[in-house]
């Protein structure tokens, strides 16, 4: 069956806005070596999709480098392959104060021309902050099987993200028809929640945005769902496999150490003929220096360690001096470590340099954050 | 219309390789994996690349499939041109019959058409069974500069391995005047490291007039050189320094892998200005456990590592696994190696995986020789093999085991 995929690359950088001021949501790293795009992008192309449009709105020249002609996803297509979809402002308007899309809705609304210029029958939609390695073919299969509408995957919030913000909470019945989506809220809202990926009618979609428009709404799920609900087939799809959401810095820490569980690896990473891509950077493999002491840690390629690393998530191309300690760190690509060193509970963006000697410590409910190429 | 390309690298693949016994038993030599993430062709192919050389033959005989698979389109290397590229050239039937490449020249000599498809003023042969960085445009530009026929890269080696090589006697100004293939007493240190670079012309006069000649075995070392020297040509010798490794036999592929470790590695593949492009699998990171003892380890994407791993390099994909030791060893992808094995001075090919409390190979001080296992072999759990044994397959190890 024909589908096309939709991504959002912005929504929800004002979630990690110490990561995003310099890259979108999609271009925040995680785990080693991907960025967050990586996992809906990947999924897509594991269920066969080959067109997938990005709807892009500011700073998203990281974007653009990492998904570069998207050779790295099978993606540099004739046809289809992947699209980037700028935000789309005329000059006219720009004295009347024009705006970039703000919610999800008007974002869906600007990008028009091509979900109208698809000739897919239907469309899967996905955010960036959600990190899962789903078969999305089984959500579209159940879509058609259903005759659905829209259908939306589920997943049951964990007791550690009772207090999550910005969620929609979904209420089905046992069939598994939506009775009501509305802004998450602990202890008045069911812990059932939308994880932003979405299977949806093509055509369905195309009338809900013109209506939309019409009528001034503004909100995907507060208008458009809620409004539909009883009158359009809208479904929940409930996946209860390792779902990672980044909702914040604290957030994206634990995420990182999540990837230290080998049930929480084998789902992202370990799925048989599903795996996750990436952009290559073609570094050489990790060097342990005769010094070294490393356990329990998920290290990427390109690093040379020197020094100690316990319970740490190495990016491509880190380097660990002599002497250096390194505990519960996030460190990301090309950080640089002197000797002797002490770090524990830090994430350390792109190019940091730690000078010999410093002592650093966060704490894990609040990991201490140096920004991109810093130095201390 | 596309613009002739000024310089085409042809590249011989199709050797065999039998010095790397259970290596290269289904796989061509220059296929054969190194460093953990690499193949041996992945030098040459990047030095093109990086040398600004983007029309590349590959000349293919011995077991392709392989090889063929893992060029494919030339993606990794960039090599994926709207002209030009990387394009494999296996034996061909013509109208005259088919024939097997018989030499390096005649596998030259029957894609002559290849060639000239490309209008080249300028052809650089090349050996995919050598692992170096090099700078081809270098070596060029000294080829223009001195107007030569042939230029010949050579790189100097001690006088006692001198009789291994191709050994070149050079002037004052680089010009060659005696070439002797492996020598028995040699006067030069000066090894031929079988690259040349011919001036299109007259590679194409001496490929011809030597398919003429019956007697010829066709090779561009004991008959084209000679050929061309004894002509009165100009050939001249371009110096080479750096590291350079023929990675033809079990030892000197263990070396070279070695020669990754350390604290300033001999060769360093760690290079921004000089990267060596791989085909990858979209493997994850690699992860260490809580058991886990890595010391002066080479490791890539892909790998779990639990057991003990000294002066090694491991290859993507590979699971230790916890009470395992693995110790001046070599081992390729996707290798399991249960708990209790104990690994030793070893080359352990793809595939293959060594059952519980296994013994494999000796200590490097008293063993005598590399011990290899070739791919695909399932070792069962507590055999032991010895050092120097060649196990290519699974029942190779019932004549081995004990």
């Amino acid at each position: 069956m024909a589908v096309a995929g939709l991504i959002f690359s912005n929504i929800h950088d004002s979630s990690i806005p110490e990561m995003t001021t310099v890259r979108t949501m999609a271009s925040v790293p995680f785990g080693c070596r991907y960025r967050l795009i990586d996992f809906p992008l990947s999924n897509m192309v594991n269920s066969g999709i080959t067109k997938i449009g990005i709807v892009a709105h500011n700073n998203y020249q990281s974007l653009m480098d990492h998904i570069g002609t998207g050779k790295d996803w099978d993606l540099a297509r004739r046809s289809g392959g992947i699209k980037i979809l700028p935000p789309f402002i005329t000059a006219y308007e720009s004295t009347g104060g024009a705006k970039l899309y703000t919610t999800r809705l008007e974002a869906l609304m600007g990008v028009t021309h091509f979900i109208s210029r698809c000739n897919e029958e239907y469309l899967v939609i996905s955010d960036c902050d959600g990190i899962c390695n789903i078969d999305l073919s089984e959500v579209i299969d159940s879509h058609i099987e259903r005759n659905a509408d829209l259908t939306i995957v589920t997943r049951r919030l964990s007791p550690s993200e009772a207090d999550i913000k910005d969620i929609t909470a979904i209420a089905s019945d046992e069939s598994g028809v939506v009775t009501d989506a509305s802004a998450y809220a602990k202890g008045i809202t069911g812990s059932e929640v939308s994880t932003n990926i979405m299977v949806v009618n093509r055509m369905f979609l195309l009338g809900a945005l013109r209506d939309a428009a019409a009528h001034g709404y503004r909100h995907f799920f507060k208008d458009l769902v809620s409004r539909r609900i009883g009158r359009a087939r809208i479904f929940s799809y409930l996946y209860e496999k390792t779902f990672i959401h980044i909702s914040s810095l604290e957030s994206y820490f634990s995420s990182s150490m999540k990837l230290l569980d080998p049930t929480v690896r084998a789902e992202l990473f370990n799925v048989d003929n599903m795996p996750i891509y990436t952009k290559l950077r073609n570094s050489a493999p990790t060097r342990y220096s005769a010094g070294s002491k490393v356990i329990n840690s998920y290290v990427a390629d390109g690093c040379v360690i020197e020094g100690t690393v316990e319970n740490c998530v190495l990016f491509r191309g880190v380097r660990i001096g002599k002497g250096t300690v390194v505990r519960n760190c996030v460190l990301l690509q090309d950080t640089f470590t002197g000797n002797n060193v002490s770090l524990n509970c830090v994430i350390t963006d792109k190019n940091a340099v730690i000078c010999d000697g410093r002592m650093l410590s966060g704490h894990s409910s609040m990991p201490f954050f140096i920004p991109k190429g810093a130095m201390v | 219309m596309f613009r002739n390309k000024e310089c085409v690298a042809m590249l011989l693949a199709g050797g065999q390789g039998s010095r790397l016994y259970a290596l290269t038993e289904t796989n061509a030599k220059p296929a054969v994996p190194f460093g953990g993430k690499y193949r041996i062709i992945d030098f040459t192919l990047s030095n093109c690349v990086n040398s600004g050389i983007d029309t590349v033959g590959v000349l293919t005989q011995y077991q392709p499939l392989m090889l063929n698979e893992y060029i494919g389109n030339g993606l990794p290397w960039d090599l994926d041109r709207a002209w030009g590229g990387v394009k494999i050239l296996p034996p061909y039937q013509g109208k005259n019959g088919a024939d097997w490449y018989k030499g390096t020249a005649n596998a030259i000599y029957q894609n002559l058409q290849f060639i000239d498809r490309y209008d080249p003023e300028y052809v650089l042969i090349l050996s995919g069974d050598h692992i170096y960085k090099m700078d081809y445009d270098k070596m060029l530009d000294h080829h223009k500069k001195t107007g030569a026929d042939c230029t010949i890269a050579v790189i100097d080696v001690p006088i006692e391995e001198a009789s291994r090589f191709g050994i070149l006697s050079v002037d004052d100004e680089g010009k060659i005047f005696k070439f002797t293939e492996k020598p028995k007493n040699p006067d030069s240190t000066k090894a031929s490291m079988g690259i040349y670079i011919f001036t299109k012309k007259k590679l194409a006069e001496y490929l011809c007039a030597d398919a003429e000649d019956p007697s010829s075995s066709n090779d561009f070392g004991k008959n084209i050189i000679p050929n061309m020297l004894a002509a009165g040509e100009k050939m001249f010798a371009y110096p080479f320094s750096g590291y350079w490794k023929d990675v033809g036999t079990i030892s000197s592929l263990w070396e070279a892998n070695m020669d990754l470790l350390g604290e300033n590695p001999v060769l360093n593949l760690d290079d921004e200005e000089w990267r060596i492009y791989s085909r990858h699998e979209a493997h994850a990171p690699q992860f260490v456990g809580e058991s886990a003892v890595i010391e002066n380890c080479s490791i890539t994407e892909g790998c779990e590592i639990f057991g003990t791993v000294r002066n090694s390099v491991i290859g993507a994909g590979v699971k230790i696994m916890q009470g395992a030791s693995v110790i001046d060893s070599v081992i390729l992808e996707d290798v399991v190696i249960e708990s209790g094995a104990e690994i030793n001075y070893s080359i352990i090919d793809g595939g293959s995986s060594v059952g519980k409390d296994c013994k494999i190979g000796e200590c490097r001080e008293t063993a005598k020789d590399i011990c290899v296992i070739g791919a695909n072999i399932k070792v069962p759990d507590g055999t032991v093999v010895g050092a120097g044994a060649m196990i290519s397959k699974a029942s190779d190890l019932n004549k081995e085991g004990k």
